[in-house]
């Protein structure tokens, strides 16, 4: 079980407040039209699947309802930060 | 190797079993070889067993940085069936669900396949009228499947609760009658006796850490034991896929979940079927020794960890008591979690790669212990003409690319 803590409440919830997002910073292409079937597949399918240090979205879907991200280190299930969408992380790390 | 029979084992105690030949080998490894697996799961081990037995390719590794069968392999809770929706999926279950119809007398080792049964249940209209539209597509594909009333039901699995006030009354069911289970470890194991008799060698406690390619071609693998040269590549890592295709500079369309089972204390014999519902959330089946065996769902985060989170269990656990209340009575002995490889369509990868000479089996998320035959069968296939099997053609990455994803959500809603 995830202890949480939403950055819009400010508050340490139960995992079961939220739903998971997947992976963060997955920036949609402007101009779809433009991509070629394989850029648009990576766009909407492939994964880096980090094992390790892993920027991922979550959503108070009991809560707040907001969107946000985490950095959660997917071996030992540790969130290391959590922080609003549209700011960028603070730990970074190459995947172990 | 030596055959197992009534007439060895009288034999052997005679001699108080202390004389059994070992049942591998425990090779050090050769320089090179044509086919390095990465990965002695039961996939990885029925594609050397295939790739040996039926294209006379001998010359194998199978690298393993555990022991064989220690992955999800031996973390499932093992129902078997082919019930799948399309006519692409369940062509391959079904293929597999043959093998396994053979595979004790093929392999010379009973991996313990029951065809007991396995119910499919349906709590709403939409359940039925889905599970109506999968028994009429599975029969269309020469697939065994029936729809069942909740009577029906009751005769065959008689603890079931079917009383209409429930929370989710049971209305119906799929029942595919050649289904069941088996032996989880046995198959690995099975496999990995008949693989090495044929000469492949078996390497366990290596881990593969990089893929070595020249010019746009894999040469062989580097491990923690040094580095092992290969003609071909093939990764069957299960959960750890898309770290090892990294290791290639590539990336999958697959996430790394934990997928939770957790077993009772042994009981008399009170369930001799196996019963699933998407609806409810919760799978069941009674082993041989006794327990109950219950698959919880996948977590809804990315995870290697091995384990989950305690709310997924004790929703498993409430949908169990639901559909049968003696079972709130039995305590709970052991839980555990694996690492699946799940897929946007919840279909495997069984494919070549943008890298000549690298191969991927992966994909297989939360139901694809029932596969390790057919998978390997196809995928010995693919790997020994470089060129996909007819079945498992339809299975290839580039699916994602061009939008040809098969669709199994439905069948395959329930992690298995
Ligand atoms: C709790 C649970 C319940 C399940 N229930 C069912 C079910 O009822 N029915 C069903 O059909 N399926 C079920 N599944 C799914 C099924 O277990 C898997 O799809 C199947 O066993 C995958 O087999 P595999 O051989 O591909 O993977 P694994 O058995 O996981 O084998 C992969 C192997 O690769 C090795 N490996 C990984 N990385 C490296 C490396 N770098 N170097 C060397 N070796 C490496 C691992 O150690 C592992 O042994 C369940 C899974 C879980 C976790
Ligand atoms: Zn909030």
């Amino acid at each position: 079980m995830l202890l949480i803590h939403c950055p819009h409440c400010q508050e340490n919830r139960d995992e079961e407040e939220f739903s998971y997002g997947g992976e963060a910073h997955i920036v949609r292409p402007l101009e779809p039209e433009a991509l070629n079937d394989q850029a648009w597949a990576d766009y909407l399918f492939f994964r880096t699947n980090s094992r390790g240090i892993h920027h991922e979205m979550w959503y108070h879907a009991m809560g707040c309802r907001r969107y946000f991200n985490a950095t959660r280190n997917t071996l030992t299930y540790e969130i290391l930060e959590t922080y609003k969408t549209g700011t960028q992380p603070t730990i970074v790390g190459a995947s172990a | 190797m030596k055959k197992y029979s009534g007439f060895s084992l009288l034999k052997n105690a005679l001699s108080y079993h202390e004389n059994w030949q070992k049942v591998w080998r425990s090779p050090t490894p050769k320089k090179h070889y044509d086919v390095v697996i990465v990965g002695g799961g039961g996939h990885g081990l029925a594609t050397a067993y295939y790739l040996a037995k039926i294209h006379g390719i001998t010359n194998i590794a199978v690298i393993e940085k555990g022991y064989l069968g220690g992955g999800n392999t031996a973390r499932n809770t093992t129902i078997i069936r082919s019930n799948y929706l399309w006519d692409e999926a369940s062509q391959l279950y079904d293929l597999s669900l043959k093998l396994w119809e053979g595979l004790s007398q093929e392999l010379n080792y009973n991996v313990m396949f029951s065809q007991r049964g396995v119910l499919n249940l349906g709590h709403n209209l939409q359940d039925m009228r889905d599970i109506e539209r999968r028994v009429n597509a599975n029969r269309l594909n020469g697939i065994d499947g029936e729809v069942v009333s909740p009577q029906r039901i009751k005769e065959i699995a008689p603890l079931i609760n079917i009383s209409s006030d429930s929370r989710y009354p049971i209305l119906g069911a799929s029942w595919q009658p050649r289904g069941g289970t088996a032996r989880h470890d046995a198959v690995a194991w099975g496999y990995a006796r008949g693989a090495d008799a044929l000469g492949v060698d078996l390497i366990q406690q290596t881990e593969v850490t990089g893929i070595r390619r020249q010019g746009g071609a894999v040469i062989g693998v580097e491990t923690n034991h040094g580095f092992i040269g290969a003609a071909k590549v093939a990764c069957v890592t299960a959960g750890n896929s898309g770290v090892v295709a990294a290791m290639a500079g590539l990336r999958l369309p697959v996430e790394s979940r934990p997928l939770q089972a957790l077993v009772s204390e042994p009981v008399k014999p009170c369930l001799d079927t196996v019963v699933m519902s998407n609806a409810v959330h919760g799978y069941i089946s009674q082993s041989d020794k006794g327990d109950l065996v219950i698959g919880a769902g996948v977590d809804s985060y990315n995870g290697y960890g091995q384990r989950g989170s305690f709310h997924v269990v004790e929703h498993t656990i409430q949908a169990i008591c639901e559909l049968f209340p003696s079972f709130s009575r039995v305590r709970m002995n052991r839980q555990w979690g694996g690492i699946v490889d799940t897929c946007p369509d919840a279909c495997p990868i069984i494919s070549k790669t943008s890298i000549k000479g690298l191969y991927f089996n992966c994909g297989w998320g939360t139901g694809g212990f029932k596969a390790t035959p057919g998978s390997g069968y196809v995928f010995a296939d693919t790997v020994a003409n470089d060129h996909p099997h007819p079945l498992a053609a339809a299975f290839s990455l580039d699916r994602f690319n061009t939008g040809a994803l098969i669709d199994e959500h439905g069948a395959a809603g329930v992690a298995h």
